[in-house]
């Protein structure tokens, strides 16, 4: 699973303005539809797994199916929304606004405020190395830099509300803080080793010209526009990856015994947490994808923490952007940004273990 | 007219390559299409996240992919 990030990209452009009735008067249409529809798909499910296919309840292929037809169009129902929502309110957002908002900023709330603001910037892992360059070159701290680059692929917004929509507000509430927690200190701690002279010396040698936020003013039509292009170019992409997640996930639900899953990724087996961050970074998937997949081992018995720990090293740490990034960063920084970053989710997923 | 795409080479970059060559088309106008792929490149040109669509040196898009009519207006 490697290049399946969708990135959420998307920053205004110029385009003509309309009002809300001349364009957005079908999204009002649709939102009957789309409540109506995810309220009956786990009947509809049942009805097509056990009636359809005449699968029996309680045997390990029909629970499998079931779970993969009521599983399938709901995430994905989920994921189209929460991307149009998402995709809408960034048309507000832009890195280069972002980069302004910080330049002028110090010490550790550089680091919050950056941690915070990653969460909701449009942030490509293609584009780490412009971005890098044009934070650190317009006077961004060195550690709020880093604060950015952990905070804006692991804290997922699209993730967020997926498992705000999946498990509820305390595990979408947890996933957040911790991400901001461990993008907060790892960042705090990379400022305070004052490790500038680790950056490939280019990088503050070569023309440089700050780009500007485009503040075309834009209506709500064009900003809509854009939204639901955006929806359809993420969607388009990961949505194989997601039925990936969820075969997985099937599987699992219906062949792997809970008691396994709990010996291994329980709360008992203390050494799950690292192997999931070991196992978890070179896995480089869509946040979208892994959440079926977590889902399935939570209800299989895996600790809280094991499985956010996993979704966190799968999402935050990859290898493609550490690749990318060592085009700016020479081997120690580069080293001491990983293991710190590793340490902060292996700490997190000790924690929940210990606490819940 | 010299239009000039910046990225690395990942997919989205592809697509604006081939959004804007087929923008370009149908405006009719006479375009050269230049793939910026280096990051010192990228940044002397003052765009931080990439996509980004340079035309005749001004920055017109970046970090997302228009569709096909907003780059025609774009070129305009």
């Amino acid at each position: 699973m490697v290049e399946s990030k969708g990135c959420a990209c998307a920053s205004p452009a110029p385009a003509p303005g309309g009002g809300f009735w001349k364009s957005g008067g079908w999204l009002l249409a649709a939102l009957p539809a789309w409540i109506a529809l995810y309220l009956i798909l786990q009947p509809l499910a049942g009805w097509l797994a056990f009636r359809t296919l005449g699968l029996a309840p309680g045997s390990r292929l029909g629970e499998a199916v079931a779970f993969f037809v009521f599983e399938a169009p709901k995430v994905l129902m989920l994921l189209g929304a929460v991307v149009l929502g998402v995709s809408f309110v960034q048309t507000y957002i832009s890195p280069e606004r972002t980069r302004d908002l910080l330049a002028k900023r110090t010490g550790a709330w550089s680091n919050l405020l950056a941690s915070l603001l990653g969460i909701a910037t449009p942030f490509c892992s293609c584009s780490a190395v412009p971005l890098f360059i044009g934070f650190v070159r317009v006077g961004v701290p060195l550690g709020a830099t880093f604060s950015f680059l952990v905070s804006a692929p692991m804290v997922n917004e699209v993730a967020l509300f997926l498992l705000f929509g999946l498990f509820g507000w305390r595990i979408a509430l947890l996933y957040t803080v911790t991400g901001v927690a461990v993008a907060f200190v790892s960042g705090w701690i990379l400022g305070k080793l004052r490790m500038e002279r680790h950056l490939e010396p280019w990088i503050l040698e070569i023309p440089f010209e700050a780009s500007k936020a485009s503040d075309t003013p834009m209506g709500f039509a064009a900003r809509l526009e854009l939204a639901v292009q955006a929806t359809k170019d993420i969607v388009g992409k990961v949505w194989i990856y997601v039925l990936m997640g969820i075969g997985v996930g099937a599987f699992l639900h219906g062949y792997v015994p809970a008691e396994l899953m709990a010996r291994v990724m329980g709360k008992s087996a203390w050494w799950s947490v690292p192997l999931a961050v070991i196992i978890g970074v070179p896995l480089y998937s869509n946040a979208a994808g892994i959440i079926p997949i977590v889902q399935v081992l939570l209800a299989k018995g895996a600790a809280l923490g094991t499985a956010l720990a996993f979704m966190m090293a799968v999402t935050g740490l990859s290898l493609p952007e550490t690749v990318i990034l060592r085009k700016v960063l020479k081997p120690r920084l580069l080293a001491v940004f990983l293991g710190t970053v590793a340490a902060g989710i292996v700490l997190v997923g000790f924690l929940f273990n210990a606490l819940l | 007219m010299k239009i000039e795409v910046l990225g690395s080479g990942c997919a989205k970059c592809k697509l604006l390559a081939e959004r804007a060559e087929e923008a370009a088309k149908e405006l009719g106008v006479d375009f050269t299409l230049v793939k910026v792929t280096e990051y010192p490149d990228i940044v002397a040109r003052g765009v931080m996240s990439t996509p980004g669509l340079v035309v005749d040196g001004v920055v017109k898009s970046q970090g997302h992919v228009p569709t096909v009519a907003a780059i025609r207006d774009l070129l305009r």
